[in-house]
């Protein structure tokens, strides 16, 4: 397990390049390295245009429609400053929106993580099954979530649901999970650890398996004989970077939920369940507030790109224990 | 080779308490499958009679599926489905191997810089660009139509950054060797590197499918007419149709929906889970 983001192999290709300089302008090296740039910005030219097109553009777009008041289709605009980011802050529904989020984060996260970890340690501790029970708990991680909101919708159905029809036989309360304010976001958030469930674990397998043998060896001649003490002395510690990295990777997929909101809640009841994608889709497409909607996907970029900068920064520290 | 936790076998009690444990968190995962299928066999009145059992006293499949095939354009979605996951596929790799070749094999001013750049596009999440990606749309005239799903996708950070990992792993040797057999660099690519790198573009392949067939944000935007949803948002509004009134049908189009990728994840699991974790794990 080695960081994916990580820039190496910087210093011998400029001393490459810098050699070349040093040669006669007419030498057969520097020819030959021209037409190897040529060539290079040739391959990647349509992946650059696109790149520029697709993502950098469209992201300076954003920050400057954010300063603006246009509404989509209109003919004129002017620039007014932070006035819709000063606007999204006072707004209860955005704030509750943002509240929103961190809760279904705060559910989410410490869920998947913990289930995971022991799901996968579970794996791992015997040989038999390993691949039937990785496949049933990855199951729900590349089914198509809007088909499977709709599968969840039926198992809470106030009268003919599964959940209620047992909760009923088992003689406790019921509710009408996904229409009252108090259960819809919580039951969304379920949702979502049945969802990344599956993901975090495969990540822990291969953590587990990146932990080398010797450690265990180790621990056996101290007399750590029992699963309990080689996972605290061994596998927990060892298992530090993995876990932190999971951690991020499935607050980022927390936070850029919207399938199950729309198909279930839209948002309710009232915005008991509104979270930030979704407000940042309704106040672009269905209400064309473009500004205001710029703004919110600048405060939204802003989130996902602290969490992913954290990542990045931990991974180059921590994570070559190897 | 395998570097397990416990390196004494587990004591026969606790094997089995592992597998009952296992097959416990399992089944509860499965149950929203199990539930879908259960209902989308059933007749209205047992559905709505509300029973635990699994499997209907009446089985009501071939009326309930005819009628997700008839009433609601289902295969269209699902062909629509197919024809952007295949556009999008084929046009990604066709822009995305040749940038990972100069990036991972030639030496260029600007190519640190150009790997900055790719490193920068793959943490912006996509959602983010979708209002310039609509206007732009708009611009072009492309709203509403195929063109609308695919072009926001038709280059991926994700797959120049894993193609260029894979192709830093082919020894030079081989592209010299390949230039002393006067191929010239775009052959390279296509003839030599692509070929070697097929693990990569398996993962990739997944993974772009994966995302594109299950994608419902970027299509609610792109596309309105019906001819043209793909399968997450045509099941979307077949639901708002039905309004709840209408269960088996709607069980067994969602059955529907989610098959194929179910079916080709049970056939070649380790390359699925490979694919949709390589980012994180590579």
């Amino acid at each position: 397990m080695s960081a994916p983001l990580s820039l190496s192999d910087t210093s011998e290709e400029e001393s490459a390049t810098r050699g070349v300089r040093i040669s006669s302008a007419a030498s057969p090296a520097r020819r030959r390295a021209l037409a190897e740039a040529l060539a290079a910005w040739t391959l990647a030219g349509p992946a650059v245009f696109f790149l520029l097109v697709l993502f950098f553009l469209p992201v300076l777009g954003v920050f400057v429609i954010a300063l603006t008041d246009w509404q989509f289709g209109a003919r004129s605009l002017s620039f007014i400053g932070l006035a819709n980011f000063r606007q999204v802050f006072a707004d209860a529904v955005f704030r509750a929106s943002l509240l929103n989020t961190v809760v279904y984060v705060l559910i989410v996260v410490p869920g998947t993580v913990i289930l995971a970890l022991l799901i996968a340690l579970l794996i791992e501790s015997g040989k038999s099954c390993r691949s039937f029970y990785r496949a049933v708990h990855f199951l729900p991680f590349m089914a198509t979530l809007t088909a499977m909101a709709i599968a969840w919708e039926a198992l809470l159905h106030p009268t003919i649901g599964l959940v209620n029809q047992a909760l009923a036989g088992l003689g406790l309360p019921t509710a009408n999970w996904l229409r009252d304010e108090n259960t819809a976001l919580p039951v969304l958030a379920v949702i979502g650890i049945w969802q990344n469930l599956g993901y975090a674990m495969v990540l822990f397998l291969a953590g587990l398996k990146g932990i080398p043998q010797d450690l265990y060896d180790a621990a056996d001649v101290d007399g750590a004989d029992l699963w309990l003490d080689r996972l605290r002395t061994v596998t927990l510690p060892m298992l530090g970077p993995v876990s932190m990295f999971v951690v991020i990777v499935v607050a980022l997929r927390a936070f850029e939920s919207f399938d199950t909101v729309k198909v279930l809640t839209q948002g309710g009841p009232g915005h008991a369940s509104e979270v930030l994608l979704y407000t940042l889709y309704r106040e672009s497409f269905e209400y064309l507030r473009t500004g205001y909607g710029a703004a919110v996907a600048v405060v939204f970029l802003a989130i996902v790109v602290t969490l992913t900068l954290v990542q990045v920064r931990f991974m180059d520290r921590k994570v070559h224990y190897q | 080779m395998s570097a397990t936790t416990s390196t004494s076998r587990l004591s026969p009690p606790a094997a089995i308490l592992r597998h009952a444990v296992l097959l416990a968190t399992g089944a509860l995962i499965l149950v929203p499958f199990v539930w879908m299928a259960s209902l989308s066999v059933k007749p209205p009145g047992e559905i709505f009679r509300a029973s635990f059992s699994f499997w209907p006293a009446q089985f009501y499949g071939v009326e309930n599926y005819t009628k997700a095939m008839t009433e609601v354009p289902l295969p269209r979605y699902m062909g629509n489905g197919l024809v952007v996951c295949v556009l999008i596929l084929g046009v990604q790799i066709l822009v995305c191997a040749p940038c990972a070749y100069a990036l991972a094999k030639l030496h260029f001013l600007g190519r640190d810089l150009l790997f900055g750049l790719v490193l920068v596009g793959l943490l912006l999440p996509h959602q983010v660009l979708s209002l310039p990606l609509f206007i732009l749309g708009y611009q072009l005239g492309i709203l509403n139509t195929y063109a609308a799903l695919v072009f926001p996708y038709v280059v991926s950070p994700f797959g120049i950054f894993l193609f260029r990992q894979f192709f830093k792993t082919i020894p030079d040797d081989v592209v010299h060797a390949a230039r002393l057999d006067g191929l010239s660099e775009i052959a390279i690519v296509w003839k030599i590197m692509v070929p070697m790198a097929l693990p990569a573009v398996v993962a990739f392949s997944i993974f772009s499918v994966v995302s594109h067939w299950n994608d419902l944000f970027w299509p609610l935007i792109a596309v309105r007419d019906q001819s043209l949803m793909p399968p997450p948002l045509g099941i979307m509004a077949f639901k708002n149709e039905e309004a709840g009134n209408d269960y088996g049908p709607l069980m067994a189009a969602s059955t529907l929906v989610v098959l194929p990728l179910l079916i080709a994840f049970l056939a070649a699991q380790k390359w699925f889970v490979e694919g949709l974790t390589g980012g994180a794990v590579k």
